[in-house]
């Protein structure tokens, strides 16, 4: 094994390619003779169909097809739900509206036309005759009473669940004081730069369809469109190719995924369908959306003693591949960075006529870390304490790791005071408290949220997953000695061509640019899980390294035949397999041939010379290894490994974030001052890339604490339906970021690494709601519902 | 019924029969094949789709390609010359100021325009200039970063 690669800022080996413009996202495959589908989508949110009068759609300019619900109702099955909980109500999901529709945006036609204007074209011509149905879209309403939104069901309530450790009660007994707190998780939309997309291609002779999509997860979705569709799944080959951005939104099986492959199948040709923006934000899935109530038991001290949280979640209309799991993540980080002995999480998950809520980026767990960071603001306003202080006395030690919570989990290591009090030095957080002090005696509001997080990643082990938490690797050496490595976590912006090569280089002593990732195509790529839940180094890259390890076993056992050696006396450095000092000595002073070559090999390769040789490189094992000549004997040829990593327990990164920020008294405008991040993710593969995983996820907190909200109107309208209205961070709205680490490693995985890819998503939305609230301490504020807008602190301010 | 068209596109000359109400990006993406120019919103506000009209950076998914007609387009094709990245793609590279990929050929149309009006720009206005551009992965320090870096590159700076 060398070091040249692992934990260096590596420059991404993808970006060439993405910088000048010839990369290559779905749309930008084109083939010959593509049709477009376009989409009509219902204006209502609840309401039965009467009738379809498809008629002019059909008669219009270059419209091939149109298929309504009745169409493919019992052509194609249900969208699928992974969702495995009991006594859960799963509604029957078609892919495209039957009998009502269910929300904004739900899909009832389909139309195929020979271009993409003519399908848009006709969408018009369609005569949709709806019938208002009463529209449920309050969470809490939904839970109530009233309308039942899905037929065949006796309320709106799609499950109840309660979960935790520890005895509750006797903690709110036992209680000097408690808190309580509603917080509010607005519905999110994840907005991947790069919206949904597919391609299918039936090869009617070969009888093969091909599907082109923008997923996190090729081979989850090749299974699951497979069984909708009814094609063997060995003839369906899904193909992810460039993936501009995920977040959760894109783990998941879409009803366009499964029309499209159909569509392609009846009509022998191409067709794409590209999602518009509009699109995106009707009908792909949303995040969050949960309505909860804190209540929290606590000494004099500051020692919290219990917490109950009991939420109503939204799931929308449908469930879409995890959607009723996502609450039940938020049940599992509930004790955060502390040991809290009791901990009760009550899920109330009902349908409302709105999109689906499911994974957007943190999923389940930003709420989680949200609702214990404020309450142990909330604690310390209550006692007047610091609140680092009273997150400090709440921390286990880095002895106590494992560390087992009330939630049922096992923390696999930690050590969360190193972490804040780097970031505190870092920021120094006395002389800050001070100079907020001094200001506030100005009158300047300036305000400091503190943050200390712990997340699960690594997800995760099969048996805490719906379908496989496993991943795959196959690491192949060429005959040129060329380095191959396939990986089933195919990334979509993470730059695992880069991260999995630093691993390969180091491990094969190559040289990176030898390296090449191979990802996201089922027909090349052995099956795979995907790319969420910050999972893919930690479990991907895992399967890599041991993947390697099987690969240089064989080829340990082929450099001792070929150097003549004892196995014990051939060692592998800096890419080399050499004999070692003593046996080095004897070996040159033999000039018998290694191995006799008796023909000279029929084809053009080079030969391995061995001959008096004290040392091979791996090219040169791998070149004997494809020629098989001399090979040990009950060698396979061929120099390859594959290897299924399965964890044993999921990883636990943290970190201490702390935000500082000033309000403006008169226009209620927020201004960042500082923003200190201390992430601990086990060992860093390339920090470069660890960075840039942390400012974008630190981004979507501000997005979702300061600008960011789904709205729906009393009708179930939506009214933050493109970009103008539905606010994503731009490059003003960011502070300057100090980024640090600490490094634990994880004693899951032999890297060490834990994962990264949520961690700002997850650990700054509390740093920065705090930070408002403490700006507006002086106001009596404790807390605010996200996100924070300058009109809320105008009022506040204003009010006195 | 269609219009010819006469555009320079990357320093070459193309002469089209385009439907009038075809987009600009469209007549790129799917007439001249330059797939690098993308579509993120249709309503110009993420600015994928930014190329250079005439020197002026624009949203090219709401100009049609008949306004274009005689003009001169810049996409992020043709920002590398002679197998050399403009110092702004060298930027994003050098700083990774680019996550999925799908918002860079906008962002870097639109800081090299940045960079053309001021070559010494402050922080403040490199995030002006970037606004109307979205990124949802980098958290756009790392944008920020590429684009002094390319700042100090076309002033010879090392």
């Amino acid at each position: 094994m060398t070091n040249n690669y692992v934990g260096k800022r590596i420059k991404r080996t993808e970006d060439p390619r993405l910088i000048r413009g010839l990369a290559h996202y779905v749309d930008d495959i084109s083939l010959p003779n593509t049709l477009h589908v376009a989409f009509v989508r219902s204006i209502y949110a609840h309401a039965k169909i009467n009738s379809i009068d498809t008629s002019a759609a059909l008669a219009a300019p270059g419209v091939v097809a149109v298929y309504t619900g009745k169409d493919v109702a019992d052509k194609i099955g249900p969208v699928p739900c992974a969702g495995a909980l009991p006594d859960l109500k799963v509604p029957d999901h078609r892919v495209l509206a039957k009998d009502k529709v269910y929300f904004v945006g739900h899909p009832v036609v389909a139309i195929v036309a020979k271009d993409r204007y003519a399908a848009r074209d006709a969408v018009d011509l369609v005569m949709v005759d709806y019938e208002d149905l009463p529209v449920v879209t309050d969470v809490e309403a939904a839970a109530a009473g009233g309308p039942v939104i899905h037929d065949g069901f006796s309320d709106n309530i799609a499950y109840r669940l309660t979960s935790g450790e520890g005895d509750i009660d006797a903690a709110f007994a036992a209680a000097e004081r408690t808190v309580k707190q509603r917080v509010l998780h607005k519905r999110l939309a994840p907005i991947a730069m790069e919206p949904r997309g597919v391609l299918a291609r039936y090869f009617p002779g070969e009888e093969e369809l091909t599907i082109w999509s923008s997923t996190q997860i090729p081979h989850l979705m090749r299974t699951q469109v497979a069984l909708m569709i009814g094609i063997p799944e060995n003839k369906l080959r899904v193909i992810t190719p460039e993936v501009g951005g995920g977040f959760g939104s894109k783990l998941n099986v879409y009803s366009e995924e499964a029309l499209l492959g159909w569509i392609s199948m009846q009509l022998g040709k191409p067709v794409k369908w590209i999602e518009t923006r509009r699109e995106n934000i009707q009908a792909t899935i949303h995040g969050r959306g949960q309505v909860g109530d804190i209540e929290v038991a606590f000494k004099n001290d500051g020692t919290v003693l219990g917490l109950r949280y009991s939420v109503f979640a939204d799931m929308g209309a449908y469930h879409q591949l995890l959607t009723p799991a996502i609450p039940t993540l938020t049940g599992l980080m509930l004790s955060g960075a502390y040991k809290i002995p009791a901990i009760q999480m009550n899920i109330t998950a009902c349908f409302t006529n709105k999109m689906a809520t499911d994974a957007y980026r943190g999923a389940g767990r930003p709420e989680a870390t949200y609702v214990v960071e404020r309450v142990f603001d909330l604690v310390a306003a209550e006692l007047g304490m610091d609140p680092a202080e009273v997150r400090r006395k709440n921390f286990p030690a880095p002895s106590e790791f494992p560390f087992h919570t009330a939630t049922g989990l096992d923390y696999d290591s930690g050590d969360y005071e190193t972490a804040l009090n780097k970031a505190q030095q870092i920021i120094d957080y006395a002389a800050l408290r001070e100079e907020q002090k001094k200001a506030r005696a100005e009158g300047r509001l300036i305000g400091i949220g503190v943050s200390t997080y712990v997340e699960i990643c690594a997800l995760g082990p099969s048996q805490a997953m719906p379908a496989g938490g496993w991943e795959s690797a196959t690491v192949r050496i060429e005959p040129t000695g060329k380095v191959t490595v396939l990986t089933g976590a195919s990334p979509h912006g993470q730059g695992q061509e880069t991260s999995f090569a630093q691993i390969a280089a180091d491990e094969l002593g190559v040289n990176i640019n030898d390296v090449t990732v191979i990802h996201g195509d089922t027909g090349v790529v052995q099956y795979g899980i995907g790319t969420f839940g910050s999972r893919a180094t930690a479990v991907g890259g895992t399967a890599v390294y041991v993947a390697i390890q099987k690969l240089k076993e064989k080829a340990h056992k082929i450099a001792t035949h070929m150097l003549q050696a004892d196995a014990t006396r051939v060692s592998f450095e800096g890419g080399k397999y050499s004999l070692q000092a003593a046996a080095a000595a004897a070996a040159t002073g033999t000039s018998e041939p290694v191995v006799p070559v008796a023909e000279a090999p029929a084809a053009a390769l080079p030969e391995p010379q061995t001959e008096g040789k004290t040392s091979l490189t791996i090219q040169d094992i791998a070149l004997a290894a494809h020629i098989a000549k001399e090979l040990p004997p009950d060698t396979e040829p061929g120099l390859s490994a594959t290897y299924f990593f399965e964890p044993k327990n999921f990883t636990f990164p943290f970190g201490t974030h702390i935000c500082v920020v000033e309000v403006d008294r008169d226009t209620g405008d927020i201004k960042f001052l500082r923003y200190v991040a201390v992430d601990d993710c086990g060992k860093v593969i390339n920090p470069l890339l660890v960075d840039g995983q942390v400012h974008g996820g630190i981004v979507q907190s501000i997005g979702q604490a300061m600008y960011e909200e789904v709205v729906y109107d009393e009708q179930g309208q939506l009214i933050t339906g493109t970009l103008m209205d539905y606010a994503v961070p731009r490059a003003s709205h960011i502070p300057n970021f100090e980024l640090d680490r600490t490094e634990t490693p994880s004693p899951v995985n032999p890297l060490g690494v834990k994962g990264v890819g949520e961690a700002g998503t997850i650990g700054a939305t509390p740093a920065i709601v705090g930070a408002i609230v403490d700006a507006l301490a002086p106001f009596g504020v404790k807390h605010l519902d996200m996100p924070v807008k300058p009109e809320d602190v105008w009022r506040i301010i204003s009010r006195g | 019924m269609k219009k010819a068209i006469n555009l320079n596109v990357n320093g070459v000359s193309h002469t089209d029969e385009v439907e009038p109400r075809m987009l600009l990006v469209h007549y790129l993406r799917d007439v001249l094949e330059l797939t690098g120019t993308h579509v993120g919103c249709e309503t110009s506000l993420c600015g994928a789709c930014t190329v250079m009209l005439d020197g002026q950076a624009v949203k090219s998914c709401t100009v049609f390609a008949i306004q274009a007609d005689g003009a001169s387009v810049t996409t992020i094709e043709g920002l590398a010359k002679n197998g050399e990245l403009h110092p702004v793609q060298e930027g994003f590279w050098e700083k990774h100021g680019l996550q999925c990929g799908y918002c860079t050929p906008g962002m870097i149309v639109s800081a090299a325009q940045l960079l053309d009006r001021n070559a010494d720009p402050s922080r403040e206005e490199i995030c002006h200039g970037l606004e109307g551009n979205l990124c949802r992965c980098t958290g756009y320090q790392h944008i920020i970063e590429a684009v002094q870096y390319a700042a100090a590159k076309k002033a010879g700076q090392p």
